[in-house]
């Protein structure tokens, strides 16, 4: 294969190359998404994944440890063209879903340690040497994070959903009441809203205290992640607490049991649990992992 | 969590089966979790800061109020 020139492949023109040609090409990068033992399902994995650009995903091991690894065009995945990609939103959300199908696929059959989406190495080589490097710290990790998953459970405050379900006091005022004068009305209105939005916001702090005592009872680890706002955050009301637990495999439907039903009877507050997922938010350890 | 279908079992194993994942929980973990890696890599750490920063401050300014700038 003669093709290591630069300038061999121009810009927009399709090429098809065999894994074996992309491995040794200067002009394809070695994209991580996740590290586990080697000899361990991982092998039979991932073959039958596809990762980003549609690349095989392969295993590359060193020292008794295996990256799962895909071939990426250096040119869009070098710090220019990675910041350019992740800057857009829609490039963006199809680089992390295609970056998590494979995580979570490798979860699902073994114990992984995620890594950060964009973790780009120039070739397979340098996979080897870090993964000979870090080998050490990943052994602990993948001993740590072994037959645990990841569960999010964020606390919602929602004022709307309060007022929209009033006490029966607060029903009607307009029914057989004595006339108010509309100035008056407004003003009762106003302080009732702004009860409901007080109550609510109390009740949700509350119940994310409740939420955390029970949790992190059933959890070997808590992370707390900043609560969610912006477009993105398309949940009705006001994220007020967003949590990841690591919590053993063995655990996961006890932890769902002990927080279900919390927030009944409670207007205004939502509480939302996702996952299992693989353990991304314990993928560092544990001395850095509280990240906010 | 809503899951009012199935009182019996209300939380079934596969609970992100069959369902798109919510982008935002996902970037909390990508881009706040993961394991961290430098060394070679091809994007610097401080890169890989700046994006998630940029990032971040793009997600959380997009409200009704302010469009989303591209």
């Amino acid at each position: 294969m003669t093709s290591h020139l630069q300038g061999a492949a121009s810009p927009g023109q399709p090429r098809r190359l065999s894994t074996e040609q992309r491995e040794s090409d200067h002009s394809w990068s070695s994209y991580v998404y996740a590290i586990g033992r080697a000899g361990t399902d991982l092998d039979a994995i991932a073959p039958r994944l596809t990762g980003l650009r549609d690349g095989r995903v392969r295993t590359v091991a060193a020292d008794g440890l295996a990256a799962l690894v895909s071939s990426v065009p250096a040119g869009a995945f070098s710090a220019e063209g990675m910041k350019a990609q992740l800057e857009n939103l829609t490039e963006l959300e199809q680089i992390a879903r295609t970056h998590h199908t494979v995580v979570e696929a490798a979860h699902t059959g073994a114990t992984v340690l995620p890594m950060r989406l964009a973790t780009v190495y120039l070739d397979d080589a340098r996979v080897r040497a870090m993964l000979r490097e870090r080998g050490a710290e990943f052994d602990a990790l993948l001993s740590r994070l072994e037959g645990h998953a990841e569960l999010g459970v964020k606390v919602y405050a929602d004022p709307r959903a309060a007022a929209a379900d009033p006490p029966p006091a607060a029903e009607g005022p307009d029914r057989a009441a004595p006339p108010v004068s509309p100035g008056r009305a407004y003003l009762q209105q106003r302080r009732a809203q702004r009860q409901t939005q007080r109550d609510a916001y109390r009740a949700a702090g509350a119940l994310a205290d409740e939420v955390r005592g029970r949790a992190t009872g059933l959890a070997r680890d808590r992370v707390t992640h900043r609560p969610q706002q912006g477009e993105l955050a398309a949940g009705a009301g006001e994220n007020i607490a967003n949590e990841a637990y690591l919590v053993p495999v063995d655990r996961l439907r006890e932890f769902h049991r002990a927080l279900a039903g919390l927030a009944d009877g409670l207007p205004g507050v939502r509480i939302e649990v996702t996952g299992p997922w693989a353990p991304y938010s314990f993928a560092t350890p544990p001395a850095e992992s509280r990240s906010a | 969590m809503a899951d009012p279908s199935a009182p019996s079992d209300p939380f079934p194993e596969e609970s992100l089966a069959g369902r798109q994942i919510a982008l935002i929980d996902l970037l909390d973990r990508l881009l706040n979790g993961g394991a961290v890696l430098t060394g070679d890599v091809v994007l610097s750490i401080a890169d890989v800061d700046l994006v998630h920063i940029n990032l971040r401050a793009v997600i959380r300014s997009i409200t009704p109020d302010g469009p989303a700038p591209w």
